[in-house]
């Protein structure tokens, strides 16, 4: 047997060796940029030389094809460079402005619509869901693929009031992180339980140090030592399942989607916020979703028509106020939307503040 | 001879439509010309995935699958099904970090796709929710060989893990003059020195560092990350009145007062009767919302650096947190910056080591000990930019106020000199 191969620990490789040359020339001198039309940046260097940036939206789990095509792309207008967003667009960069609309021209016919700058909608973030992750609720490639489908027109124009960060999340983990709308899993029974197989695959104190509302401790079922859940403290959270898969928490009918809304990461004029539910109990109902898609669009309509310019999702409803954003989007406001987690008094009205 | 092509009567529905289709895709891969491994694993995959979507439910759990040197990166994926879907019963991905920034040239793009279309499914997510090029899709007997040539392109493991995590930044000074540091080179010089900890985890869990070049946290680092590192700037906003008067006229007077002026936060501008604007620099928090509306008129101060914020996290297990500030100002030029920047962080990775509990992100840890005990123990000065506003609660002992009231008028006085 041939000797094992020492990995080279070299970490990240520096990012300018990949950068096309007009990045790399006016590195840290840029002086302002500016936007000719949806899904173009131009950005104007202190030198005086313009990059001209085409973003166009891409599936994220790419095939081989695919990339090779993104590459195609790159090669023939962009001196074969190309770097990704953080949303998983693909951004092309030129300095020669001729080459902007024929840019845009091959990635539209190659399938790639442009778009996601400004005040849009960008591409919804991603999680793995049963494409590859071992504790998913749903599908996030489906999900993402079925919405951005319907919100096709809101990525290629800048018709919103401010952009619009949408998120997914395959279970309550959230990997999908704050967004402006989060289609999060929500799971509303608790995990079903193979007493046969706990204590042969699951590290039973850590699993009971793992549950939030302390739901889990030890039990001997069968002779056998286990684990067993209060289900009336239950959460339903599928905290133990990653640790313990024998507590199976996904269920065909019973883990549902919820969504939540006014999520963002930035300090843009509010401080970041947390995302807040405003609706669940919608079926997780592959391969399109039509139940999630219909709440998404609708809340976002209601936004686009009543949000002042600038307001994220988060900062319009601090102006409208609660009552005025449940009686605009016809969503019925039920006792699950009062926080009663620790802290939770600090989301009660605690003032005479009051919409009619 | 490949065999047929699973029924996806489901996933078939997802192939219309005008978005880029992921299940077009994998059935690109599945077709092939049958010479590579990638049809086989992909049909069979193809009937997983269908499989899921009528049963609502994965057929994944993980393992124990690595590559020879290393304890993280690669993340294991055996099927539940395998014996109705064989040909993907075994489907790892390999995590493998980017360039900061997500920078590519078409050269090493297609370097990448031959490996994986030789080693594994064909399938790469760019990218992952933490910044990892995910190599999706590997047989056990193919994980070393098609990282052995991942590694010799000059392309390092991703974490995983109780670790350090792969970082994300934003495009920074490469492509944004709104950065206020330089966001790609503090990511690679941090990253690169937290290697041990990212390929050999043994913390309490994770530990994730991001970075963004200013308020706009375009790297979404103040919640996703444990230490996240914001650009921010410490003298006055440069104002170009030339540039402001053209933006008036081209919005109009009471556009611009309406978006503009009265969506700053802190109600720091005025408009003058010359259309030019007024800053009250004292009052400004350097939110950046003025400056990404008017990109050619305003800009950030000239004496720019970075703050620190810690304690970002998701739901488990206490609730969601977000990073609060430690460090309101530091400069990030210098070697000896950047020296001084490391060192806080090696230190704020030992505390954490140390002191959490099993499970438990850095937030959680400082909201069970307090944020004066982190920053005693990290040796880092209190600010009044920690805080919303002062303590509302009467229970505690302040026994040691005065030694507390001359430290900090020592503080005052050091600064002053």
């Amino acid at each position: 047997m041939s000797e094992l191969r020492r990995p080279i620990e070299s970490g990240v490789p520096d990012s300018k060796q990949f950068m096309h040359p007009a990045l790399v020339r006016n590195y840290g001198k840029w002086a302002f940029h500016d936007r000719p039309r949806p899904g173009v940046l131009r950005h104007v260097a202190e030198s005086g030389e313009a990059v001209f940036t085409v973003k166009a939206g891409t599936q994220r789990q790419l095939d081989v094809f695919t990339i090779r095509k993104l590459c195609d792309i790159a090669d023939a207008f962009c001196d074969g460079h190309l770097r990704f967003t953080v949303r998983s667009s693909a951004e092309f960069m030129t300095t020669d402005e001729s080459k902007v609309e024929p840019l845009i021209k091959r990635l539209e016919t190659e399938g790639f619509p442009v778009g996601g700058t400004g005040n849009s909608v960008g591409f919804i973030s991603h999680t793995q869901g049963w494409l590859h992750c071992d504790i998913p609720g749903t599908d996030a490639s489906g999900v993402v693929k079925a919405l951005m489908d319907e919100l096709v027109h809101e990525f290629k124009s800048e018709e919103m009031p401010n952009r619009v960060k949408i998120t997914t999340s395959c279970c309550q983990i959230n990997c999908g992180g704050q967004g402006d709308i989060a289609i999060n899993v929500q799971h509303t029974k608790p995990p079903v339980i193979n007493h046969a197989l706990v204590a042969g695959v699951c590290e039973r104190p850590a699993v009971i140090a793992r549950c939030p509302v302390a739901a889990i401790r030890p039990a001997l079922v069968d002779g056998k030592p286990s684990l067993e859940v209060d289900e009336k403290k239950c959460v339903c959270c599928g905290a133990c399942y990653p640790p313990c898969p024998p507590m199976q928490i996904n269920d065909p009918i019973h883990s549902k989607i919820a969504i939540w809304v006014g999520g963002k990461h930035s300090s843009t004029r509010t401080k970041p916020m947390f995302h807040k539910l405003v609706a669940a109990g919608l079926p997780n109902n592959a391969p399109r979703w039509p139940e999630v898609a219909e709440v998404v669009k609708n809340i976002l309509t209601v936004y686009k028509n009543d949000a002042r310019a600038w307001e994220r999702m988060g900062e319009w409803i601090e102006r409208i106020g609660w009552p005025r954003f449940f009686e605009l989007t016809e969503l019925p406001f039920t006792k699950y939307h009062v926080d009663n987690w620790r802290g939770g008094r600090a989301n009660l009205n605690a003032s005479a503040h009051l919409h009619f | 001879m490949s065999k047929k092509m699973p029924p996806t009567p489901m996933l078939d529905q997802l192939e219309s439509g005008p978005w880029p289709s992921f299940v077009t895709g994998l059935k690109r891969l599945a077709e092939g010309d049958g010479s590579k491994a990638h049809s086989g694993i992909m049909k069979s995959l193809l009937g997983q995935l269908e499989h899921s979507y009528q049963t609502r439910k994965g057929y994944w759990k993980g393992g124990t699958v690595g590559v020879f040197g290393y304890g993280a990166g690669v993340i294991p994926r055996f099927s539940e099904v395998a014996d109705q879907y064989p040909e993907s019963s075994e489907f790892h991905t390999l995590r493998i970090m980017p360039a900061p920034g997500f920078f590519y040239d078409t050269t090493t793009l297609r370097q990448m796709c031959d490996i994986w279309e030789e080693h594994g499914s064909g399938l790469i997510a760019l990218h992952g929710q933490s910044g990892d090029i995910m190599f999706q899709g590997c047989h056990t007997d193919q994980v070393q060989a098609a990282w052995d040539k991942i590694n010799e392109m000059g392309f390092d493991m991703g974490g995983a893990g109780a670790g350090v995590r792969t970082s994300a930044s934003c495009v920074g000074p490469a492509r944004c003059e709104q950065a206020c540091f330089d966001t790609l080179e503090a990511h690679r010089t941090i990253i690169n020195d937290f290697t041990d900890d990212i390929h050999r985890p043994s913390l309490p869990y994770k530990l994730k560092f991001k970075f963004s070049g200013c308020a706009n946290d375009c790297a979404n680092a103040t919640q996703r990350a444990d230490v996240a590192i914001l650009g921010t700037w410490k003298d006055d906003m440069r104002v170009d009145q030339t540039e402001v008067q053209a933006k008036v006229r081209q919005l109009g007077r009471k556009e611009f007062i309406n978006q503009v002026i009265r969506m700053c936060p802190t109600q720091a501008l005025g408009l003058n009767d010359d259309d030019t604007l007024d800053v009250d620099n004292k009052s400004c928090v350097r939110c950046m919302h003025c400056i990404n509306v008017c990109t050619k008129a305003l800009k950030p101060g000239k004496e720019r650096g970075i703050c620190i914020l810690v304690g970002g996290k998701r739901t488990l297990k206490i609730g969601d947190l977000m990073g609060t500030v430690v460090v309101p100002f530091m400069k990030l030029e210098t070697e000896e910056d950047y020296a001084a920047l490391l060192e806080l962080a090696h230190n704020m990775l030992d505390f954490f080591a140390d002191n959490a509990l099993e499970h438990e992100r850095t937030g959680e840890m400082i909201e069970r000990i307090g944020l004066v005990n982190y920053l005693e123990a990290l040796g880092l000065p209190l600010d009044v930019n920690m805080i919303n506003q002062p303590r509302t609660n009467s229970y505690i002992r302040t026994d040691g106020w005065e030694e507390e009231a001359r430290k900090w008028a020592e503080r005052k006085t050091n600064a002053a000199e």
